[in-house]
């Protein structure tokens, strides 16, 4: 039990990063961004093969964060320049990307067991807080610059930003660059913690990213940057926790895992919408009630 | 200042659908001018305030700021010289950030954005005492999220945005009429003070008839996509609502029909 409680916290940390970059496209950018199912997964075949043919591990794991931001300038060019769609266009550089990876891992499977990877001589879990705290901090940092606030305004009101002079195609481009570099660096270190990269690890990813923000929110609240980079952290974390649980019961398969993710961010989605509109009806009922006996008491002689 | 030479802008064009938005306009601001547009529905008055804006690029005809020609210039580049508030209160602010975030957005217009960290104790200090001068107590609320603001709030901070830097050229899109009448008062007086302290030059839609007599020096009127009155300083002195409703059908041959025209307040 403690076993798995410190592995979902591992993986927790690990997974924060990916979730910090769907954080930036999907709240700060409003921009479903689907290039992370396949940027991750370009993250761990930059890294593993360039471990396997003898780069330093930090070295790899640095082009894996490049590799990313690039995929995602790419959606971003695709989606600004090219003026697709959105959704679309993540789409369309995901399936790029399921070709492009495979051509840098040259097999669906690059094993790393035996290299020197970034974790062989510290362990994850006394190494990533220090990591992700870093780059949580330099995220926020960011945010208040008047880069970083032009950033949020385009997610925010495309048109005010444009008329104090922004460029938000230079926003929308940075945004996506900068989640997928950090897509791309999660996937590196999964892939040298787990010591091997595979072409299908980023399958519903985005979808995990989403229920570690959806979930950190819905617990830590997100009143500005500094607490909303928080919680996605945490939800990050809370997530693994959540999915180590759901393992233990017997009937469950590892494979059952996606539709239990999908079935977390629907929940959650859902709740807040319902709890509120049976919020506003017990309200307006009991408005109703109260106009309804002040009329009867103002009402002056019988009615007809 | 600013200098429009034969725009014209045809919608659609070559479908059933065309419609002339604007056909010739010739129209020339000196610094400090303040000019009120009014016209019916469709005359060309957005049109012509998206045109120099950006948002539209014109079928043909210069717009020129301060010497520089600015009729293909790209909105946000165009942006350093001008000023702009919308009708919406929404659109000119954004509402997921807070009071002092969008001042130090407005702030950088015509910047270039980098990295430095956008609101210190100097900025700070500098964003409450403009907040002051709006009187209505938001330089008590710098770190409120603008969507907690009313809409008469949200004008004024819109409007004060849209000035801070003192901008060549300031569009007022109907900018009070999402507003109801004290609140769009309110914003009728910061805007004639603001205007004449910083001597900006303005173009302002509007469809209050009262309001367009009384406020700037000069009033033009359009209709089917032209300027048909120009009325300048002394003139203008001397107009009436139904003056200006009566030229405005000699001239033009229809009555003034706008559903949302205000004769009065």
């Amino acid at each position: 039990m403690m076993n798995s409680l410190l592995g979902a916290l591992e993986s927790g940390m690990l997974y924060a990063l990916m979730a910090l970059g769907v954080y930036i496209t999907f709240r700060i950018l409003d921009f479903p961004d689907l290039t992370v199912d396949g940027s991750f997964t370009t993250g761990g075949a930059i890294a593993a093969v360039m471990i396997t043919s003898g780069a330093p591990a930090w070295v790899s794991t640095l082009c894996a964060f490049a590799g990313g931001l690039l995929a995602g300038t790419l959606t971003g060019l695709i989606h600004t320049k090219g003026r697709i769609n959105g959704l679309l266009s993540g789409i369309l550089m995901m399936i790029a990307l399921y070709s492009i990876n495979m051509r840098i891992m040259g097999k669906p499977n690059v094993a790393l067991i035996g290299e020197k990877t970034i974790f062989s001589s510290v362990s994850p879990l006394l190494l990533m807080p220090f990591v992700v705290l870093a780059i949580k901090l330099l995220l926020d940092l960011f945010f208040r610059t008047e880069l970083g606030m032009a950033l949020r305004a385009t997610g925010d009101n495309q048109r005010m930003i444009r008329s104090f002079g922004a460029n938000t195609d230079y926003t929308i481009i940075l945004g996506l660059s900068l989640s997928n570099g950090l897509v791309a660096l999660s996937g590196a270190l999964i892939a040298q913690q787990s010591q091997f990269a595979d072409i299908s690890s980023g399958i519903g990813m985005i979808v995990i990213g989403l229920a570690s923000v959806i979930i950190g929110e819905a617990i830590f609240g997100a009143r500005n940057v500094f607490f909303a980079t928080l919680a996605v952290v945490l939800g990050s974390i809370v997530y693994r926790l959540v999915v180590a649980l759901a393992l233990r019961i017997e009937w469950l398969e590892q494979t059952d895992l996606k539709l239990i993710t999908a079935v977390i961010v629907i929940v959650a989605l859902v709740l807040p919408t319902m709890r509120r509109s049976w919020k506003q009806k017990a309200v307006a009922r009991r408005r109703s009630l109260e106009i309804g006996s002040e009329a009867e008491r103002n009402s002056v002689g019988g009615g007809l | 200042m600013l200098q429009i030479s034969h725009l014209s802008k045809l919608f659609h064009p070559g479908s059933v659908d065309e419609k002339i938005a604007l056909v010739n306009v010739n129209l020339q601001l000196k610094p400090g001018d303040f000019v009120t547009v009014i016209g019916s529905n469709g005359a060309g008055k957005s049109t012509l305030m998206n045109m120099i804006s950006g948002t539209l690029r014109p079928d043909s005809g210069t717009i020129h700021i301060g010497g520089n020609e600015i009729t293909n210039l790209s909105e946000h580049r165009r942006s350093r010289w001008i000023g702009r508030v919308f009708q919406d209160p929404m659109a000119g602010t954004a509402p997921h950030m807070t009071i002092e975030e969008n001042l130090a957005m407005a702030y950088s217009r015509g910047k270039s954005r980098g990295l430095s960290i956008g609101i210190n104790a100097r900025r700070r200090e500098l964003f409450q005492e403009q907040l002051g001068k709006l009187g209505i107590g938001l330089e008590e609320r710098l770190r409120a999220k603008v969507g907690t603001l009313s809409g008469g709030e949200r004008q004024a901070l819109s409007l004060l945005m849209a000035t801070f830097t003192k901008p060549q050229i300031l569009l007022l899109d109907e900018h009070t009429a999402a507003l109801d009448p004290a609140r769009a008062e309110l914003v009728t007086q910061l805007t004639q003070r603001i205007v004449s302290e910083l001597k900006l030059t303005t173009l302002m839609v509007t469809h209050n008839m009262e309001q367009a007599i009384r406020l700037g020096n000069r009033l033009i009127m359009m209709d089917g996509g032209r300027i048909i009155l120009d009325i300048r300083e002394q003139d203008k002195q001397h107009l009436s609502i139904a003056g200006l409703l009566g030229e405005f059908e000699q001239i033009s041959g229809h009555k003034l029909s706008d559903d949302r025209v205000v004769l009065g307040t």
